[in-house]
């Protein structure tokens, strides 16, 4: 446990430092989901039918594009090689890696998005769904992100095929995240939908820590 | 020799179609120092991630304590401290701070103390606080130095250790080299200048094979 906290303390403390790795992805996203009422025009009830899917797409977007940096700069100063030489399991300490990174970026997202949710005209209604869904729904974005993360750490320029390698694994977790707004919205529980996104989240923590360090030691070894 | 910890025995690797070197047999014993010299490309740094078990790219066996470090690579990994070419430092935090993290990583807890001392080993107290990116090239290396001194290791394996280090601090490397042979520790290297002869390093030449 200690390990774990020690290596969160450590990346968030840094990231916090930093600055562009937490505010970068949070910018990106009010200033996108910002563009829609120009784009499509201020009509309040066109807006609230949209607002749902584009908060959804937008949140994932911003969260993928911050993952593209979650082990770049471990692998430019060689800290990662210290972290597979440790000798200490590599499952906590990926975990601790990952749920970090989340905390500099998918918790900020979700917690300014009920505001977007005011620009965008959704219903009230919809405010905590829409909370609750990202909440969960950009743990298990981070997660899946930081397979791809951890496959293309080592190339030049990943970017674009880590967003190949990782769009099409977010396609659920959308899915369930925008039908959990939507449901909220029409005035139904929208229990099952943070419940399916819950199993996701279960899921992806108990399994892609194994792949995300099976990954970067492919990544290291060259 | 029976006494050997470190054995490696016909290692051949290659990169990008070219021999690095093949048929390469050494070992290593407790209070040994071992020198791998050879030009620029020779395959030295190659050489320590294989060892370090950084890289697969070779052919041969590797044996720790006597048994294959296929098997046991994770009591290999707490055994040894690698320091590669990069520093393995986070520029924006402190040396404190980077060096509770990997005591962290090998599993020691509540280090503080041990991790001032070993900043005071290298020749830092009073940096303790400060960010890294404000330190020179050589300030940096030695906070990656202080690492082998927050834990114990029974081998060190390192990448050019004197790279931007000055002459007084090239002295005391070879010093704690020293101190660590006599403490019954092991010691693999590379570097382009020869090593003090009062270390009774052996030198393996790649360039030579």
């Amino acid at each position: 446990m200690s390990l774990v906290w020690a290596i969160m303390r450590r990346d968030m403390l840094a990231s916090l430092r930093r600055g562009s790795e937490w505010s970068n992805p949070l910018i990106f996203f009010v200033m996108v989901c910002a563009l829609f009422p120009l784009g499509i025009g201020p009509d309040p009830k066109q807006l609230a039918v949209l607002a749902p899917g584009i908060l959804w797409v937008v949140a994932l977007l911003a969260s993928m594009l911050a993952t593209d940096s979650l082990f770049r700069s471990d692998f430019d100063d060689a800290s990662l090689e210290q972290v597979l030489l440790s000798g200490s399991p590599l499952f906590p300490q990926v975990l601790a890696k990952t749920l970090a990174h989340w905390c500099m970026t998918g918790l900020p997202l979700s917690l300014v998005s009920p505001l977007l949710g005011v620009l965008l005209q959704l219903p009230t209604s919809g405010m905590w769904a829409l909370l609750l869904s990202l909440a969960i729904g950009t743990v298990v974005l981070s997660v899946i992100g930081a397979i791809g993360a951890a496959l293309t750490v080592g190339l030049r320029k990943g970017g674009l095929l880590l967003s190949l390698i990782v769009l099409p694994l977010y396609i659920p977790v959308l899915i369930f995240g925008s039908s959990a707004v939507q449901t909220a919205v029409e005035g139904a529980s929208y229990t099952p939908q943070l419940a399916l996104l819950g199993a996701l989240l279960l899921g992806a923590i108990a399994l892609a820590p194994l792949a995300i360090g099976a990954a970067l030691r492919i990544s290291v070894d060259q | 020799m029976s006494s050997a910890i470190l054995q490696c025995e016909q290692l051949y690797s290659e990169r990008d179609d070219r021999v690095l070197f093949a048929d390469l047999s050494f070992s290593l014993a407790a209070g040994e120092i071992l020198q791998i010299a050879g030009p620029n490309g020779a395959g030295k740094t190659s050489l320590l991630r294989i060892l370090a078990g950084l890289s697969s790219r070779f052919e041969g066996e590797l044996r720790w304590r006597g048994q294959s470090m296929l098997h046991n690579c994770a009591q290999f990994h707490r055994e040894t401290h690698y320091l590669g070419h990069g520093a393995g430092l986070k520029a924006v935090l402190s040396p404190l701070e980077n060096l509770r993290w990997s005591c962290a990583l090998r599993g020691v807890s509540q280090a503080d103390e041990a991790i001032f001392g070993a900043l005071d080993k290298v020749g830092l107290s009073g940096y303790e606080y400060h960010p890294c990116l404000a330190l020179s090239a050589g300030q940096q290396r030695r906070v990656n130095l202080a690492r082998l001194f927050c834990s114990s290791a029974a081998l060190w394996i390192l990448d050019e250790p004197f790279t931007a280090i000055d002459q007084k601090g090239v002295a005391e490397i070879e010093s704690w080299l020293a101190e660590f042979k006599t403490a019954g520790g092991m010691v693999l290297l590379t570097s382009h200048q020869p090593l003090s002869p009062s270390l009774g390093a052996n030198v393996i030449d790649l360039g030579a094979h």
